[in-house]
C-alpha cells in the first residue's frame, strides 16, 4: 500500500472529516444567518441614531456604541468562556457545533454592525437629501437610499464577517464545539496526525474561499457604480 | 407684476455657535414672477446653500417666511411638508441620482414618493426622458451616463411629479461650457413649454447671461443688488453690471490712470461714444473694451488709458457726450 492509501484508509479521514465539515459548515452558516438578521438593524441603529444620522439620537448612538464596543473588544476565546452559562440557558448544552452558534454569533454582530454602519456612512449625504425634497418618509429613505444605495458594500461586509466566523468556528472546537477547528487540534496537533491536520486546513480554506467567490459575485451584480 | 411665484419674505437663518450666532440670512426679501427663471449669484459664503435649504425647508428659517405658489411653506408641519415639496422639482450640482437604480428607475422614485400605480408610472416616465432627449436611455444605469446627460435625468426626475417651481443649485458647476449651454437651453426650454417658474443659483454668471430674466446678488446673507437683467447692467458701476458685462483684465502694474465709460445704445450710439473719446485727444488710449447684447439691450464699457493731468478734463467731457464716466485705477 502506498503512502496515499494510508491516508485514504484512516478512519479519521474517512469519517471524521466528513463529520467535522458538516459541522462547521452548519455551525458557520446558522451564526452566519443569525449574524446578518441581527447585526444588519443594529448597524443602521448605529448609523440613523449618529450625529449626520437620518434621526440623531445622543444617548441611544452612545449607549449602542458602547454595547458594540464591548462586543468588539472581548477576545473570542474570552466571550466563548464568558457567555457559557448564556449559552447553555438558550441552547441547553455547552457542547456540540449547536452551542457553537451562540458565542459565535455574539462575537460577530457588534463586527457585522460596525461594518454596516460605515458601509452607510458612505452613501452620498446629496443622496439623502434629493430624496428628502422629493418628499421621502424616512423609512423610505433608510430602505430604498440608504439601505439600497450601501447594498454592494453590505453584501462585502457580510463576506468579510463570514470568513471571520470560520476561523472562530476553529476556535470554538477548542471548548467542545467540533467542527473541522476541533479535529485538526485533537488529532492533528495533540496525536501528530499530519494527513489530518492538512485536510482540515484544506477543507477550511476551501469554504473560506467559497465564500469569497460568491460574495464578490453577488457584489459584483448589486454595483452599478 | 403678476403675483409672486415664490416669495421669500424678511427671511433670517441664524446658526447658533460658541463665541456668537453665525448669521447666515440676513433679511431676504425676494419675489420671483411665474414663469420666470430668476438667479441668484453670489461668492461661496454668502449664503445660497442656506437660501436653497430654506428654501425646501430642509431647515426651518429662524424667522420670516417662503411661499412657495401660494402655500407658506415655513409654517407647515413635517408631514404636510412632505406633500408640499412634490410641487418643487429640485436639481442639485452632484445630480444625486441613485446608483442602484436604471435611470428610469431614478425618474419613477418621486413618483413612487408620491404614490402612483405601477402602471402609470412606466408611461410617465418614459414621457419625461423624452422631454429631456433621453427617450430609449431608460435601461441605463446613471454610471453608464455622461455627466450632461445625468443632469437631464436629474431635471426629467425633478419634474416627475409636474411642480409648479423648479430650484437649481448650481446646476452646470460640474459640467464643461458646451455641456453647459445644452443644459441651459433644455432648462429654458422647459421653461417656455411648461410655464414652470425656475430659480438658480449659481456662481457663473455665463448661467445668468444665458438664461435668466432677473437675477440678485447675496452678499454676506442679504440680497445688495436685484431686478431685470436688462436693467441691472444698465446701473453703471454696480457690481453686477461690472460680472455681466466683463472687460478683459488689464495688467496690475500699469501705474497710468484709468477711466472706465459705461453706456447702453438707448442712450448713445458706439459710434458717437467713440467719436468721443478720439476727441480727447492723442494720449488717451482704449485700452479694454466689451460690446455686448444681452437681455435685449446693447451695453459697452470702454477702459480709457488716460494721462494722469488729463483725468479731470476727460471725465467732464465724456460725461457732456452722454456716457458713464468714472476713474476707477
Amino acid at each position: 500500500m502506498t503512502w496515499w492509501d494510508d491516508v485514504l484508509a484512516d478512519p479519521v479521514i474517512r469519517e471524521k472529516v466528513p463529520q467535522a465539515t458538516l459541522e462547521t459548515l452548519q455551525m458557520v452558516g446558522v451564526a452566519s444567518l443569525l449574524t446578518l438578521v441581527l447585526g444588519l438593524p443594529l448597524g443602521v441603529l448605529l448609523h440613523t441614531t449618529s450625529a449626520g444620522g437620518l434621526t440623531p439620537q445622543r444617548a441611544v448612538s452612545a449607549v449602542t456604541g458602547f454595547v458594540v464596543n464591548i462586543g468588539r473588544s472581548l477576545p473570542f476565546v474570552i466571550l466563548m468562556i464568558a457567555v457559557l452559562p448564556f449559552t447553555r440557558w438558550v441552547v441547553g448544552t455547552t457542547l456540540g457545533w449547536q452551542a457553537a452558534v451562540v458565542p459565535l454569533t455574539l462575537g460577530a454582530v457588534p463586527f457585522f454592525a460596525r461594518l454596516v454602519e460605515s458601509a452607510l456612512r458612505e452613501v452620498s449625504p446629496g443622496k439623502v437629501e434629493a430624496a428628502r425634497v422629493m418628499g421621502s418618509t424616512r423609512r423610505k429613505i433608510l430602505g430604498s437610499v440608504l439601505v439600497r444605495e450601501a447594498l454592494p458594500a453590505i453584501v462585502a461586509a457580510a463576506t468579510v464577517t463570514v470568513i471571520a466566523l470560520v476561523s472562530f468556528s476553529a476556535m470554538a472546537g477548542v471548548i467542545g464545539g467540533g467542527g473541522l477547528g476541533a479535529l485538526a487540534i485533537s488529532y492533528g496537533y495533540q496525536r501528530f496526525n499530519t494527513p489530518v491536520m492538512i485536510a482540515c486546513v484544506v477543507l477550511i480554506l476551501v469554504v473560506v474561499q467559497a465564500v469569497q467567490i460568491v460574495g464578490d459575485a453577488l457584489t459584483r451584480r448589486l454595483d452599478h457604480r | 407684476m403678476p403675483p409672486a411665484h415664490i416669495e421669500l419674505a424678511a427671511l433670517r437663518k441664524v446658526y447658533p455657535a460658541r463665541g456668537g450666532d453665525v448669521v447666515a440670512l440676513d433679511g431676504i426679501d425676494l419675489a420671483v414672477a411665474r414663469g420666470a427663471i430668476h438667479g441668484i449669484v453670489g461668492r461661496s459664503g454668502a449664503g445660497k446653500s442656506t437660501l436653497i435649504r430654506c428654501l425646501t425647508v430642509l431647515e426651518r428659517p429662524t424667522s420670516g417666511t417662503v411661499t412657495v405658489d401660494g402655500e407658506v411653506l415655513s409654517d407647515l408641519s413635517e408631514a404636510r411638508l412632505r406633500s408640499a415639496r412634490r410641487r418643487i422639482g429640485m436639481v442639485f450640482q452632484h445630480v444625486n441620482l441613485l446608483d442602484s437604480r436604471t435611470i428610469a428607475a431614478n425618474v419613477a422614485y418621486p413618483l413612487e414618493v408620491a404614490g402612483m400605480p405601477r402602471e402609470r408610472r412606466a408611461a410617465r416616465v418614459a414621457e419625461l426622458l423624452e422631454l429631456v432627449g433621453l427617450a430609449g436611455r431608460g435601461d441605463a444605469y446613471p454610471a453608464q451616463l455622461s455627466g450632461g446627460q445625468k443632469q437631464r435625468v436629474g431635471i426629467a426626475r425633478a419634474l416627475a411629479t409636474e411642480p409648479a417651481v423648479l430650484l437649481c443649485d448650481e446646476p452646470t458647476s460640474a459640467l464643461d461650457s458646451a455641456t453647459t449651454r445644452q443644459i441651459l437651453g433644455l432648462i429654458r426650454d422647459l421653461r417656455d413649454r411648461l410655464g414652470i417658474t425656475v430659480l438658480i443659483i449659481t456662481h457663473e454668471m455665463a448661467v445668468v447671461r444665458e438664461i435668466c430674466d432677473s437675477v440678485s446678488l447675496l452678499e454676506h446673507g442679504r440680497v445688495v443688488e436685484t431686478g431685470p437683467v436688462g436693467d441691472v447692467v444698465a446701473v453703471y458701476g454696480s457690481r453686477l453690471a461690472r460680472e455681466l458685462i466683463p472687460v478683459p483684465e488689464l495688467p496690475l502694474d500699469d501705474a497710468r490712470s484709468l477711466v472706465e465709460v459705461a453706456y447702453t445704445t438707448d442712450d448713445v450710439a458706439t459710434q458717437d461714444v467713440l467719436g468721443a473719446v478720439a476727441a480727447l485727444g492723442d494720449g488717451v488710449e482704449i485700452a479694454a473694451g466689451t460690446i455686448e447684447t444681452l437681455a435685449g439691450r446693447r451695453v459697452g464699457r470702454l477702459q480709457l488709458d488716460v494721462p494722469a493731468g488729463d483725468v479731470d478734463a476727460a471725465l467732464t467731457r465724456l460725461r457732456a457726450a452722454g456716457v458713464h464716466a468714472e476713474v476707477t485705477r
